[in-house]
């Protein structure tokens, strides 16, 4: 028996919005695995960034249970949430936008080891702020700057310096390299997995980019509209899509590289809309195979190795 | 020993890197502006004089002692900028003024900041109904004038300093709620407030920690833009009477009663009025000169 | 690849600066462009290598203050687009060589239908009627795959590919002999990406149209461009074909780039990324500018600016290696 560290069940979101109930997320099931990585993907839209926020509790859940180490946090009080907040934790998206522009690098990492009372007394704040810092490997000399003075990297080493000062066991990690150029996400990156070594972390990793997420990643669960199509091993996933979704996202993927072009599946149309969607399967319009597919939702089926796929089509596809 | 060799040059060198924070940046770029830099200049004269004013001019001996036999004189070597209908000294009169004017603007709009930021700030943060409820009885009270509103409260509470600071202030709460509610609007959903909320900061601590240093930009501008306005309304004010009450002096009140003599005696109404001219325009200069240096997009 | 080699573009030693605060950047230092009529030059490199001062100095819309283009020659079919006046200059840009921005949010006007903006630059640069205009509108609109009926809906009717077809569809409406894409599908999604690319592959076929594609994205490159340059704080280290640049880039700068990508078809525990970062603009390394980060670098590179050297047929590499002075092979 594995030791999950996460098991998410029948997870939904939906938001009230003008023209109708949008289902961020609809309906999802998936488990992580202790010190393992669960890449999540999919496109704008279709729920990944809802569904770490809620699996977090930094927006409450329509429906659906998160059981995080046996027990299911959506019934945790306020000082539970609190005393969660140590051993969960997130990596945003954009360095820019989440740090406070208002508050020195030292300021940023210490924060939360204030607020949880961590540390004693200034000296110990200010020792164990360096240590962080040299963890992430940010110079010393960069303690009383402010982050609109450093560059993306930089910045978002201070994250991740501050996710890390609770000491969590598991860490959301929200396009953390999207926004960085390429050499500096591949520092990034690998900073991340010295990381997870180092103190034995668990990600669930969200991304748009499925070259970072294939090298990142333990397990991917492929996202379109709110729902899980497919979830497979990262190498299964990439040697054998099924849905046809999961296909065409992969092969239009730029690959760099001159040999192993890939026959592109070009989908047409664009993602729908996650308002009011209609019932059955929600990737039928733009679907290469779709036929008469039933009216009713497809549901995720193991079809072995690990591999589970959400399609009608599952047994012609395979 | 080397550990502490080493730990003083760590010292040493996180002070020498002890960066401009972004006030000091906004100031370095606030100095680049010498129209800003001559507001803050003449508010400085102003500042000074009015908290120096009882060394320069004795209240009751110069400012408020009729002395009739000299009434009305123009500008002397004794009377710089010459007397009024009583025989005072103008220039103490201003001077003395100047304290009046410049308590009730900085404290008008330190009450309305007070009042309306936090409104706004509750208001922008909760939303929802609260956000309703307090938003739409500010659109009521901007529906009525500012200076008639003052002129209610006053009338209703009695002509008095505090009376005209609270009703100075409170005619002008709506303009700040707005601001600042439209700033912590934006602020609300920045990605740093959800990273304060992942670290279990609470809500005091996000509104008192994060959103408020971010929100400060605009009411500051809109503070010295608003003193400015404070003080042209407390002249109004005493201009028809319902302010600062005589003998004291107030630069709009010595206007008042220098105009049934504007014919014979041009320098009681003038200097008065050149003052708060002055005053407003260098409020208005360095209101002017913060919003350029505060706003980021001008720093390159 | 091409199908004719008549020379278009000749760019030679053209530098950009910016006056700032801080300092004088020297946002693009001499570097070398030629393009030839139907070719495609990748030109790559990350934030604030001097990719899109580069492409808004050969539209000539480098923001003056604070930038300024102080040296060097643009030759756009046999002319040098420097000396040409203003008003011949407005008359190129969207006719003659038209450019694509990176956000497709951005760069169309919310206040006027799609079908009038596409009109808007025929009418200024054909003398077309009005209503010629429209049709033309309209059958550029198909081109690029949307139906010609949604000619007067609003840009806020269209989702993010739709508006960046609609952004080709006016960057194309003149039949330009140059296109230059800045960043064109980094705002969208892959599947969109992948159509978005598609459209302009076919389009460039049809119309014979060279173009500078502007990206960081090495994948794109390999999917479109012929010709490769890379640049590197305002230079361009290394250029070449495309076959040349995939199967043996030179530059360490280069490999370094290609060790940072994670590879989809091999394992790779660990990503071998470039170390450090992209200098200070204002306040450039002497010598070489790549010199802090290059795991090959000697003292001399600190020293002496290197000359590009041109290794092999169309392939120059701008690094003290090739030029004799450091003994070292880079390796992939």
């Amino acid at each position: 028996m594995a030791d999950k560290i996460l098991e998410v069940k029948n997870l939904k979101k939906h938001f009230k919005t003008p023209k109708g109930m949008l289902h961020a997320v609809d309906g999802i099931d998936f488990s992580i695995e202790r010190g393992k990585t669960l890449g999540v993907v999919g496109e704008s839209g279709c729920g990944k960034s809802t569904t770490g926020r809620v699996v977090l509790r930094l927006l409450e859940a329509t429906d659906g249970e998160i059981i995080f180490e046996g027990k299911n946090i959506r019934m945790f009080n306020k000082e539970q949430l609190r005393q969660l907040r140590r051993e969960m934790q997130i990596i945003f998206q954009d360095p820019f936008a989440s740090l406070n522009p208002r508050m020195t690098v030292s300021e940023i990492i210490g924060e939360p080891l204030k607020i949880h009372g961590i540390t004693k007394n200034k000296k110990e704040l200010s020792d164990k702020v360096s240590e962080l810092m040299d963890t992430v490997g940010l110079a010393d000399r960069l303690v009383n700057t402010y982050p609109h003075e450093l560059d993306g990297g930089r910045r978002q080493r201070i994250g991740i310096a501050r996710a890390l000062s609770l000491n969590p066991k598991f860490i959301v990690c929200d396009e953390p390299v999207s926004a960085l150029d390429v050499s500096i996400q591949a520092q990034v990156l690998n900073l991340m997995q010295d990381l997870q070594k180092d103190f034995g972390l668990t990600y669930m990793f969200i991304t748009h980019d499925l070259s970072v997420v294939k090298h990142f990643s333990d397990e991917i669960a492929v996202m379109y509209l709110g729902q899980l199509v497919e979830k497979a091993p990262a190498n299964e996933l990439f040697k054998n899509p099924v849905h046809p979704y999961t296909k065409a996202l992969l092969s239009a993927i730029p690959v760099p590289s001159l040999t192993n072009k890939k026959e592109r599946v070009i989908l047409k149309g664009e993602i729908t809309s996650p308002i009011n969607p209609d019932p059955g399967c929600r990737f039928c319009k733009r679907c290469p195979y779709a036929d008469n597919c039933p009216t009713a939702e497809p549901v995720l089926k193991d079809i072995g190795n690990g591999h589970f796929v959400a399609c009608h089509l599952i047994h012609e596809l395979v | 020993m080397t550990s502490t060799l080493a730990d003083k040059s760590r010292t040493t060198l996180k002070k020498k890197n002890k960066k401009r924070s972004q006030w000091a940046e906004v100031w370095r770029r606030l100095k680049k502006n010498k129209m800003a830099m001559l507001g803050l200049a003449i508010l400085a004269v102003l500042i000074l004089g009015a908290v120096f004013a009882p060394w320069i001019a004795d209240y009751d001996e110069v400012v408020i002692k009729l002395d009739l036999v000299n009434r009305l004189q123009g500008p002397s070597a004794e009377n710089l900028l010459g007397t009024d209908e009583f025989g005072r000294d103008i220039l103490a009169r201003m001077i003395w003024g100047a304290r009046v004017s410049l308590r009730v603007g900085i404290l008008a709009v330190g009450i309305s900041i007070l009042i309306g930021g936090s409104l706004g700030a509750i208001a922008g943060f909760y939303g929802g109904k609260l956000d309703t409820v307090i938003m739409r009885i500010m659109d009521i009270f901007l529906a009525i004038p500012g200076i008639l509103l003052a002129i209610a409260i006053v009338s209703a509470l009695g002509p008095s300093l505090i009376n005209l600071m609270i009703a100075i202030g409170i005619s002008s709460v709506p303009s700040y709620a707005r601001i600042v509610r439209a700033s912590v609007l934006s602020i609300r959903e920045q990605e740093f407030i959800e990273a304060a909320r992942a670290i279990g900061a609470n809500d005091t601590r996000i509104i008192l920690k994060h959103i408020i240093p971010n929100a400060l930009a605009p009411v500051i501008v809109q503070g010295t833009l608003g003193v400015a306005g404070a003080i042209l309304s407390t002249a109004g004010l005493s201009f028809i009477g319902l302010g600062i009450q005589p003998p004291a002096p107030e630069w709009g009140a010595m206007l008042a009663t220098g105009r049934a003599f504007l014919r014979d005696a041009w320098h009681v109404t003038t200097f008065p009025g050149l003052a708060i001219m002055i005053t407003i325009l260098a409020l208005n200069l360095v209101g002017d000169g913060l919003r350029d240096a505060l706003d980021p997009r001008l720093k390159q | 690849m091409s199908k004719s080699k008549n020379k278009l573009l000749n760019i030679e030693d053209l530098g950009i600066e910016y006056v700032t605060e801080d300092g004088t950047v020297k946002a693009v230092n001499g570097i070398e462009i030629k393009l030839n009529e139907g070719e495609t030059l990748g030109l790559v490199g990350e934030t604030g290598a001097g990719k899109t001062t580069t492409a808004l100095g050969i539209m000539r819309l480098v923001p003056n203050p604070p930038g300024k283009i102080v040296s060097g020659k643009i030759e756009f079919e046999g002319s040098n687009l420097l000396d040409v006046s203003e008003e011949e200059m407005r008359m190129i840009r969207g006719n003659k060589i038209s450019m694509i921005f990176q956000d497709p949010m951005t760069s169309l006007n919310p206040v006027m239908t799609v079908g009038q903006q596409i009109a808007e630059v025929i009418e200024i640069h054909q003398d077309l009627s009005r209503q010629e205009a429209a049709k033309k509108s309209e059958e550029m609109l198909e081109l690029v795959g949307i139906p010609g009926s949604r000619a007067n809906d609003y840009p806020h009717q269209f989702s993010g590919g739709m508006k960046q077809r609609v952004v080709i569809a006016i960057s194309l409406a003149c039949n330009p002999q140059l296109l230059i894409a800045d960043e064109p599908t980094t705002a969208l999604d892959v599947t969109i990406q992948a159509q978005v690319l598609d459209l302009m592959n076919n389009l460039k076929k049809e119309f014979n149209t060279a173009m500078i594609l502007i990206t960081h994205d090495l994948g794109v490159v390999s999917e479109v461009c012929d010709k490769v340059a890379i640049m590197y704080a305002g230079e361009i280290i290394e250029s070449a074909t495309l076959e040349q640049l995939f199967t043996n880039p030179r530059h360490p700068y280069t490999v370094g780039l290609f060790g940072s990508i994670p590879n989809l078809e091999e394992e790779t525990d660990r990503l071998s990324p470039v170390k450090g970062l992209m200098p200070d603009p204002t306040d450039l390394p002497s010598g070489c500018k790549f010199h802090p980060r290059c795991p090959y670098a000697k003292d001399i590179c600190a020293k002496q600016d290197p000359n590009s050297t041109e290794i092999e047929a169309q392939h120059k590499v701008k690094c003290l290696i090739y030029e004799g002075l450091i003994d070292a092979e880079v390796k992939r």
